[in-house]
């Protein structure tokens, strides 16, 4: 199994108020596998994503990534992990704004010293890949949502992580275009990449062969093809 | 990561951010720039003063006879005749007085001049070459008396322009011309420039004449009615004041300096009018040069602050993407320096140009303070890297989420 956690919980505090965004959330996922995570806003989904995708920590709980205790992992081991184990496509895109399409795919190639041509052979692959070909050379404000979430998805792509991340990829943007990026991650779920997603589309999450529904920070159903179990109340 | 790509990013990232960068830099421009510009203007202002204190002679001492220095009242002078061009020798000579750059004997009585047409009652001051020198003397036309004069005892004569239009009438030349005074006739061979003044001190009423004929033919007599001292610098002034002192003492054989035979007197009180009115221009520009500072510290520090938040998200994001705390800061600091140091160079050219011009246009003296450079760009480029890296470090020690959703 690539990915264990247990007993994830993490807690905001704001003033007096705390928040349990997650609340003891325990499960496994297997090489290869294309999982959806499904919740009402506030379920703790994106909370989750980060501590998945190794850009937060958890308030309590073990999360052991490829059989590592990810909280035990210093600063730089923990880059290089969100370096070229896992790609990240986020929500809101995040590119760098004022940035070419492809320099903004090649952030993460230059973190981990690909060769310069190499990086750049890569990143145009990827770009023609997910259909943006012609619009190398655009930066993010020229690039509609959909085409901007696109460069994101090659920019995660580009280190060939073995487990993709993605939070809401087809939140921004229409359905015809909901669809190309559906069918790239089941061609990548193909070529074995694990896949993790959050979604609130039942249309989206039926691409998934695992889905995973979290309510108030705790998982409330998981028909996973392995463990289908209803989880203590 | 290669520190020459983490340069190059640093690069890439001001030219794709081009207002950001712009206006970063024109903080530090103004911030140099203005404290060199305003350091020269003063040191300009300052060194104008010096030159017009010094043409009065600043570095001056004058050796009288006859007068008896008692707490600092100083009697009539001139009285006595114990001055004689020995000590004036001495003085040149002696390896006691090291800070004596040239000593001018001098004698000086009014006599009557005359020409052909008409007569005045002027100076009579007889003189070496070295006067010239000591009095900051110059020669509009002719030559001023020289050596061979004193060694011959030539009856030449160097009017000064008052005397000249006085005997001769409103722009007459002079030279070639002759002069009579007590009965001995004079070729007069210069007239000097005017120096202003007016009255009994005018300098610009008088007649120079070599010593030796002065005194020998015009005077007879052998004493000196003073020796006047160019000391070295303005520094050595009271050393000198003292050795030339002693040496003095020693000469005449005299042990209390209380019973000294002469005087010396400096121009103390012009050089302490002019200390302290350096001093004051000086905390002067320190005041107006630490405000620019101040300014153009505050604009680096502001441009660099507010574009924090954009710079939080875009460091959380390059941590998402894999990149290493320290590869960040490097980034970060990178940009900074290279931002700062473009920065200073430009502001250092304009605050020269400035000056430059300043100079130019006002026909005063062009000072290029370097301390005044070292000084704005070590602060600027100090403040300019601290708030570059300051908010960078404090953003890479973020988790990438809290950085992605900083506001």
């Amino acid at each position: 199994m690539i990915i264990k956690v247990s007993h994830l919980s993490k807690i905001y505090k704001t003033g007096e108020v705390e928040v349990k965004a997650l609340d003891d959330v325990s499960f496994e996922v297997e090489k290869g596998e294309f999982l959806a995570i499904m919740g009402p806003s506030g379920s703790g989904k994106s909370t989750l994503m980060h501590i998945l995708g190794a850009l937060d920590k958890p308030t309590s709980g073990e999360y052991i990534l490829d059989g590592k205790n990810v909280e035990k992992l210093s600063d730089d081991e923990l880059a290089d992990i969100r370096n070229k184990k896992i790609g990240f496509v986020f929500q809101a895109y995040n590119l760098l704004p004022r940035t070419t399409a492809l320099k903004n795919v090649m952030v993460p190639m230059m973190y981990s010293d690909v060769p310069k041509a190499e990086r750049e052979k890569r990143a145009k692959d990827f770009l023609e890949k997910v259909g943006l070909g012609d619009r190398l050379y655009h930066a993010p404000n020229q690039l509609s949502g959909g085409q901007q979430q696109r460069v994101a998805i090659a920019r995660a792509l580009t280190m060939n992580p073995s487990i993709l991340l993605a939070d809401e990829p087809t939140g921004n943007i229409a359905t015809n275009q909901a669809i190309e990026v559906m069918e790239i991650f089941e061609d990548l779920n193909e070529a074995g990449h694990t896949i993790i997603m959050i979604t609130h589309e039942p249309e989206i999450a039926e691409y998934a062969k695992r889905i995973i529904h979290l309510r108030d920070g705790r998982i409330v159903e998981d028909n996973g093809n392995r463990h289908r179990r209803k989880v203590r109340k | 990561m290669l520190f020459s790509e983490t340069f190059f990013e640093s690069l890439s990232t001001l030219a794709v951010n081009k207002l950001r960068t712009g206006l970063a830099a024109l903080g530090i421009v103004i911030g140099i720039g203005s404290v060199i510009t305003l350091m020269s203007l003063g040191q300009a202002t300052q060194k104008s003063i010096q030159t017009q204190i010094q043409s009065l002679g600043a570095n001056l001492l004058t050796v009288q006879p006859g007068a008896i220095r008692q707490g600092g009242v100083v009697g009539a002078m001139g009285g006595r005749t114990s001055l004689t061009l020995d000590d004036a020798k001495a003085i040149l000579s002696s390896s006691e007085v090291a800070t004596v750059k040239t000593v001018s004997p001098e004698v000086e009585r009014r006599m009557q001049v005359t020409t052909g047409k008409s007569n005045a009652n002027t100076e009579i001051v007889g003189v070496t070459p070295q006067y010239e020198e000591v009095h900051k003397l110059e020669i509009s036309s002719g030559n001023f008396i020289t050596q061979r004069d004193v060694d011959s005892m030539t009856k030449v004569a160097v009017l000064g322009p008052t005397t000249v239009s006085n005997l001769f009438g409103e722009g007459a030349d002079p030279l070639g011309q002759t002069i009579r005074v007590s009965g001995k006739t004079f070729t007069i061979i210069g007239v000097t420039v005017a120096k202003g003044g007016s009255g009994f001190m005018s300098q610009d009423d008088r007649v120079y004449v070599p010593l030796t004929t002065a005194q020998k033919q015009l005077m007879g007599v052998r004493y000196l009615n003073s020796i006047a001292l160019e000391a070295a610098n303005p520094e050595v002034m009271t050393d000198t004041q003292n050795q030339v002192g002693y040496l003095l003492l020693a000469r005449h054989n005299l042990s209390d300096p209380a019973k000294a035979d002469f005087t010396i007197m400096s121009q103390q009180d012009i050089l302490n009018t002019a200390s302290s009115m350096t001093q004051t221009f000086t905390t002067l520009l320190s005041g107006i040069a630490a405000i620019s500072l101040l300014v153009g510290g505050i604009g680096i520090m502001n441009i660099m602050l507010v574009t924090v938040t954009e710079r939080t998200r875009e460091i959380g994001l390059r941590k998402a993407l894999g990149a290493k705390k320290k590869t960040i800061i490097t980034q970060f600091l990178t940009e900074a320096v290279i931002l700062t140091f473009v920065g200073g160079i430009i502001g250092v050219f304009f605050g020269i140009l400035a000056s430059f011009l300043y100079a130019h246009f006002t026909s005063s003296a062009f000072v290029i303070s370097f301390s005044s450079i070292l000084l704005a760009s070590v602060v600027s480029i100090l403040i300019g890297v601290l708030f570059g890296w300051y908010p960078a470090q404090r953003a890479a020690n973020l988790q990438p989420i809290e950085a992605l959703r900083y506001e």
